[in-house]
């Protein structure tokens, strides 16, 4: 048999939502059965009396606290239990809560924030696009860095973007240095006169490596991902790009650096340079173009400054026999730059990222002869970071190589900078010790960077050195170098 | 639209980093400041999708265009009237709420409210008897409201006898309408048909509509929008908290309802009756939204929602960019709190046209305006204030007519994007009512409720399809 106890308390006030909450607090005290804090208007008296509770008269302006208990001895804990929760609904719930803005969670979101400002993607190539054109919708310009994005994908984005005079740089864009700032995997190097276009992340390091040893400052380099300058993309960006850097009184110079290039856009791009008021150097990389190395070098003497001699760490190792010339590499432009150079005396270089598709290599990256692998590919970065974060792909395979009596000589790069590994060297270093120590194997190593990246070049370049490795700064001449290495290779 | 960038050797001033975070690290270690964003993978399956839709040319101007005509709308109360006259409703036939229903799917409070209405217009004497009219579907007809370009409440019946606001934007001459509010407990839109709801109808027929009718009329157009926007400025989310903005109507028809050619007591029944309905304003409220809404329908490219409606059994939403097409789900059952001994196990899923507030940016969208009904939300200030913000994250713009003072006078979230939704997986908020299962057991509780996430995806996979559909043409 349950008890009933119902109190009219005058002129007691607390809002209908906070009495419901006050309701269901106490109807969750145990021996309570049902329980209905309520302003004793029409409505609720009403449904006080569908419950089965008997009132006594009361206004508008009371408060009701009608309770069905176990028995008399619960209605003391119930009332306790009513006074708890009025208090606990006066002072809000634990004192308020988290009032800290929680954060955006699209790139419209954040540029809308932030008042706009250079989006920067690197989420899942498939949903690249959509963030980007987050970016493009707000009027920003955009750093792809996903890889992954379909061609298709990013025409379309590259089309909107040039419709509204907005820069795409990527995708799969590594490398951007915006007024000084250095996106994704960029150079520490001092503004000055000098603009890249550059639709090759690695190439556009070794541009900005070059020139930094060369006294010669870069404000800007905008990365326009490594297609743009196919015929699909039809170079876009690159022409957008372009505009920029000549639109800049800053900018005395501009050299575009890219993988190799279909012909007709190459020549349509290089028409649209022609009238451009900033001359414009373009370093296109493809069989029986100069390399990177001679670029930089044409560009100093264009600007009148006086060409460096490139730095090389360590003592030249000697031949160990073997035949084969084994790249691994983490840069792919440097890597294609490699090949045309080594292919111009040894002939077809095996690789994921071949010269010529007759020339590609199986899944499982092995071949006899020549080989040249770039581990930042795409095919080997599906669900994994780039080998300038995650080295641990490279280093595998660099033991097995090592080892292969074929292998006359092992090519390396390592590339420095803002994004990568914090210290490249102390992975690196060790793994070209232990593969010596087991076969005195020659190592030549490209390392890309200056004294200022986080890394600091001369500490990576030492490091390596100190592990028996040949080291320059220059991949150019690191691959020539390699090539004396091997049987037939020619300097 | 073209822009001027900063030049090339100009740092940029900001940086919006999304992906992965040693990137935004290293920006930030060059003095340059980073807005991270908390990116997730959308909604499953929807990553196709959203590509194309991104990259569709016609979507942002599309969905600028939308959200412009939506907020260019002044939505004006010009007139109260029977839908007989306003919609040409003829007996038998009945408007509801939500997206199209037949009798047999219908939920108990929508049934319960169409045999009341079926009783209120004559055509059974028992409103038990209008089941067996409703199951034969020979006499009768029900039709969604959005349909009529009207919306109702709860159960949203409209009945040809009923009185109705007249909402009209005078830039164009479009109309919405909305039936009169009844009240809260034991009303036919909560699906209760006992005498007293059917008293109530027949003395808001034959006494309210014609006085308020009267002093619209007098009053001449009552800026409904301008309401809105001083509602939220005084504590009013206009869904569940109606409060300040059923006094300012009062407050405008006052003079009018005075001088009115009906004798003194009936215009003093109207006021109790007002003044005794926080959620007067509310069927005011609903088609001054529809009205701005629909001035959005039928954008080519738009991923605009227009409205959101749900009818007790199904929650539809339609977009823009898909015309009439409704995408629809099982409405979910609302979490909140419950009057008298009523529980979980009494309440009947999501039901009416009241998101239509939301879908306009207000309501469950403006719950940092309403801080006395926040508990709604489960509990605290700093809820509300996070609800609004984060609702942002899945609107085209904001409605600066209609600003949130503590959001330190953000507008409204307004143009609730299908493609933000499925990116983010944020879904819409809404507060609502609770009507019991059972027909006839009214109000059991109010609180929260999200549409049935997979009507987004849908919605999505429709625009993607015009999308390629116009690209291949």
């Amino acid at each position: 048999m349950t008890v009933e106890h119902v109190e009219i308390r005058p002129g007691a006030y607390a809002d209908s939502v906070a009495l419901l909450q006050v309701s269901r607090d106490v109807a969750a005290t145990p021996g309570v059965v049902a329980a209905q804090v309520a302003m004793a208007t029409e409505l609720n008296l009403e449904v006080l009396a569908g419950m089965g509770f008997t009132l006594p008269p009361a206004s508008p302006n009371d408060m009701v606290v009608a309770l069905r208990v176990d028995d008399d001895s619960v209605v003391p804990a119930a009332l306790a239990a009513v006074d708890a929760a009025l208090a606990a609904a006066r002072k809000g719930a634990a004192g308020g809560g988290d009032t800290t803005l929680a954060a955006p969670r699209t790139t419209g979101s954040a540029l809308r924030r932030a008042g706009g400002g250079l989006a920067l993607v690197s989420v899942p190539g498939a949903s690249a696009l959509v963030e980007a054109m987050d970016a493009i919708d707000a009027g920003s310009d955009v750093m792809v860095f996903s890889d992954n994005v379909p061609v298709e994908q990013e025409l379309a984005m590259k089309r909107i973007a040039r419709d509204r005079g907005l820069l795409v740089m990527g995708p799969d864009c590594g490398t951007a240095v915006v007024g000084g700032v250095g996106l994704g995997f960029a150079n520490t190097t001092e503004p000055g006169r000098v603009g890249i276009v550059a639709a090759s992340g690695t190439g556009c390091q070794q541009v900005l490596a070059l020139l930094d040893r060369a006294g010669v400052g870069v404000s800007a380099a905008l990365g326009v991902g490594g297609r743009d300058l196919s015929a699909a993309i039809g170079g876009i960006s690159t022409m957008t790009a372009l505009d920029r850097l000549d639109a800049d009184p800053t900018i005395e110079q501009v050299i575009v650096v890219s993988k190799p290039p279909a012909a007709e856009v190459a020549a349509a791009v290089e028409e649209y340079a022609a009238g451009l008021g900033t001359p414009v150097r373009f370093a296109l990389l493809g069989a029986g173009q100069p390399d990177i190395t001679t670029q930089v070098e044409g560009l100093l003497a264009d600007l009148g400054v006086a060409v460096p001699e490139w730095p090389t760490w360590g003592t030249p190792a000697a031949s160990v026999g073997g035949s084969a010339l084994r790249g691994l590499f983490v840069g792919g432009t440097l890597c294609d730059e490699a090949m045309l150079i080594a292919a111009e005396s040894l002939g077809g270089i095996r690789s994921n990222i071949p010269l010529s598709p007759e020339l590609a290599l199986g899944p499982d990256l092995t071949a006899s002869g020549h080989l040249m692998i770039d581990f930042g590919d795409d095919g080997l970065t599906r669900g994994r970071a780039h080998p300038m974060i995650d080295p641990t792909l490279r280093l595998d395979q660099l033991t097995k190589v090592a080892q292969d009596s074929e292998t006359a000589v092992v090519l390396l790069d390592v590339v420095l900078g803002h994004g990568a590994q914090d210290d490249p060297a102390a992975d690196l270093a060790p793994a070209i010790a232990a593969a010596r120590a087991a076969r005195d194997v020659p190592v030549v190593v490209a390392c890309v960077g200056t004294s200022a990246d986080p890394q600091g070049l001369e500490r990576q370049a030492q490091a390596l050195a100190d592990a028996g490795a040949e080291v320059h700064l220059s991949n150019a001449a690191a691959t020539r170098r390699a090539l004396a290495l091997v049987p037939g290779g020619s300097l | 639209m073209t822009v001027t960038q900063p030049a090339p050797s100009q740092a940029p001033a900001a940086v919006a980093a999304v992906g992965a975070d040693m990137f935004a690290a290293a920006v930030e270690a060059q003095a340059v400041p980073v807005e991270r964003v908390d990116w997730k993978p959308p909604m499953d399956g929807t990553v196709d999708d959203l590509a194309t839709v991104a990259a569709d040319p016609l979507r942002r101007d599309a969905n600028q265009l939308a959200v412009k005509r939506m907020l260019d709308v002044q939505a004006m109360l010009v007139g109260v009237a029977p839908a007989s006259e306003l919609l040409g409703l003829e007996k038998g036939q009945f408007l509801h709420a939500g997206p199209p229903i037949e009798w047999a799917r219908t939920s108990g409070p929508l049934r319960g409210a169409l045999m009341g209405a079926a009783a209120f217009e004559g055509l059974v004497e028992d409103p038990e008897d209008a089941v067996a009219l409703f199951e034969a579907g020979t006499e009768v007809t029900l039709e969604p409201c959005h349909h009529r370009g009207a919306v109702g409440p709860m159960a949203g019946v409209v009945s040809p006898s009923m009185w109705m606001f007249v909402l009209e934007d005078p830039a164009t001459g479009r109309r919405t309408y909305c039936s009169l509010n009844e009240g809260l407990g034991k009303v036919l839109r909560y699906g209760a048909y006992s005498t007293e709801v059917l008293t109530r109808l027949r003395w808001m027929r034959d006494s309210l509509g014609p006085l308020l009718a009267e002093a619209v009329t007098a009053a001449g157009p009552i800026d409904a929008t301008a309401i809105l926007g001083q509602m939220l400025q005084m504590g009013d989310e206009a869904h569940n908290r109606n409060r300040a903005g059923t006094l300012m109507l009062m407050r405008d028809l006052a003079p009018h309802l005075a001088r009115s050619s009906r004798p003194a007591e009936e215009v003093a029944e109207a006021f109790a009756f007002v003044g005794g309905n926080d959620h007067f304003f509310l069927n005011v409220a609903m088609p001054a939204c529809k009205l701005a809404l629909d001035a959005a329908r039928d954008i080519e490219g738009s991923t605009m929602v227009v409205a959101m409606a749900r009818n007790g059994t199904d929650f539809g939403i339609q977009v823009s960019g898909t015309g009439d097409q409704w995408f629809t789900g099982p409405a979910q059952l609302a979490d909140g709190l419950f009057l008298g001994d009523y529980g979980p196990d009494d309440a009947n899923p999501d039901i009416g046209d009241s998101a239509i507030t939301e879908t306009a940016g207000i309501g469950g969208f403006a719950m940092a305006a309403a801080p006395a009904i926040v508990r709604f939300v489960g509990g605290t200030v700093p809820d509300a204030l996070a609800t609004s913000r984060r609702m942002r994250e899945i609107t085209i713009g904001e409605n600066d007519r209609w600003p949130i003072p503590v959001l330190d006078f953000a507008g409204a979230a307004t143009g609730i994007d299908v493609s933000s939704v499925c990116r983010t997986g944020i879904l819409p908020q809404i507060n609502t009512g609770m009507a019991g299962k059972q027909a006839g057991v009214g109000q059991v509780g109010a609180g929260l409720v999200t549409p049935p996430a997979e009507i987004f995806p849908a919605a999505l996979a429709a625009l993607a399809e015009r999308t390629r559909a116009r690209s291949e043409a």
